[in-house]
């Protein structure tokens, strides 16, 4: 029990939340689950593709083949693959991040799937038509550019205060996803 | 736009997992036992997210952000919308026309540019996941970064557009 409320924190203090609305609120409470409940449809549809396709790439893609690709030597190519799967790629971050996931377990280099990470996160081709015409495109452009120096060097700065042991860790980590 | 990304993607899955059916089926099988795992082993973090951002929206109505949104200026606004960007999360097919009407209606350029960078890069009530994925250093540091550079773009993106 006490490991699983250390592991589940955040889901009880949410609803312990839940719970203290509905004694005091129950109008409030009634309106948050609805909320809810359609956000769970919404998650799922968006995130069931997302997990076959990774549960795909963990079985076909060889780990020496992505290490080639993305991995800690690919140079310019693997920020160029890395940068432009983040960019045609449209859904939330938090969909994203099972992904980075997977790319991190194949051996990607962490830099690498930073940039996936953030390019698919600010600078999303396909969004930006409706960017466009809801907000312009001198707004949209100047936001696209300077967001393309940002995902770089947010990359690059956390790569760089990581230390091995840090590396380390998270490869570990990743491994028993 | 995002829902026919998705349906996009489930094109894609579909094939690839035809593809994958035709050349081994029990690697298929073991793809989706995996995916299934995997799907399992987050969905705690997905519900509780879900929960909290259910009862944000019941407890603060859209007008009540809307109007926290608009009437601020200078810094402080900076921080609120940059702060409720880095909260909440709102799909960009709702916040993008939030944020076209909050500017025809008066409100600052680099307060709706920071909240749409925070929105968009900033996930704090994501973070349990991220952690998990990431690693506590990479997702802490990952998110900090993301919202201080959100300011400075805003600072940049006022300095070009005025």
């Amino acid at each position: 029990m006490k490991t699983a409320i250390r592991k589940y924190w955040f889901l009880f203090m949410i609803v312990l939340c839940n719970g203290i609305v509905w004694l005091y609120a129950p109008q409030i409470g009634k309106t948050a689950l609805a909320f809810s409940g359609k956000n769970v449809i919404n998650f799922l549809f968006i995130l069931t593709p997302v997990f076959v396709c990774i549960g795909l790439m963990d079985v076909w893609v060889e780990r020496e083949k992505m290490i080639r690709i993305m991995g800690a030597d690919s140079g310019i190519k693997g920020i160029v693959v890395a940068l432009l799967s983040g960019m045609i790629t449209a859904v939330p971050l938090y969909a994203l991040l099972p992904v980075a996931g997977v790319l991190l377990k194949k051996g990607s280099r962490v830099s690498n799937v930073l940039i996936f990470l953030c390019a698919s996160a600010s600078i999303r081709i396909p969004l930006l038509f409706f960017e466009i015409s809801s907000l312009g495109a001198p707004f949209t452009l100047i936001r696209f550019g300077l967001n393309l120096l940002v995902v770089f060097a947010i990359a690059f700065i956390i790569e760089k205060l990581l230390s091995d042991q840090d590396k380390k860790a998270i490869y570990e980590n990743a491994d028993t996803l | 736009m995002n829902t026919v990304f998705t349906y996009w993607f489930y094109g894609l899955a579909a094939v690839l997992l035809t593809f994958s059916f035709v050349k081994d089926k029990s690697k298929t099988l073991l793809s989706l036992k995996k995916a299934w795992k995997m799907f399992t082993g987050i969905l705690p973090q997905f519900v509780a997210i879900l929960l909290f951002v259910g009862l944000a929206l019941a407890v603060l109505s859209p007008e009540t952000i809307r109007r926290m949104i608009g009437e601020e200026t200078g810094f402080t606004g900076m921080l609120l919308t940059s702060l409720i960007g880095a909260i909440t999360l709102i799909p960009v097919m709702i916040a993008f026309p939030i944020v076209a009407e909050l500017l025809k209606n008066g409100a600052g350029l680099t307060q709706m540019a920071v909240f749409v960078s925070a929105l968009t890069t900033v996930g704090i009530i994501t973070i349990p996941v991220e952690i998990k994925y990431l690693g506590r250093k990479t997702a802490i540091l990952r998110n900090v970064l993301a919202f201080l550079f959100s300011f400075i773009t805003a600072y940049l993106m006022g300095v070009f557009l005025k």
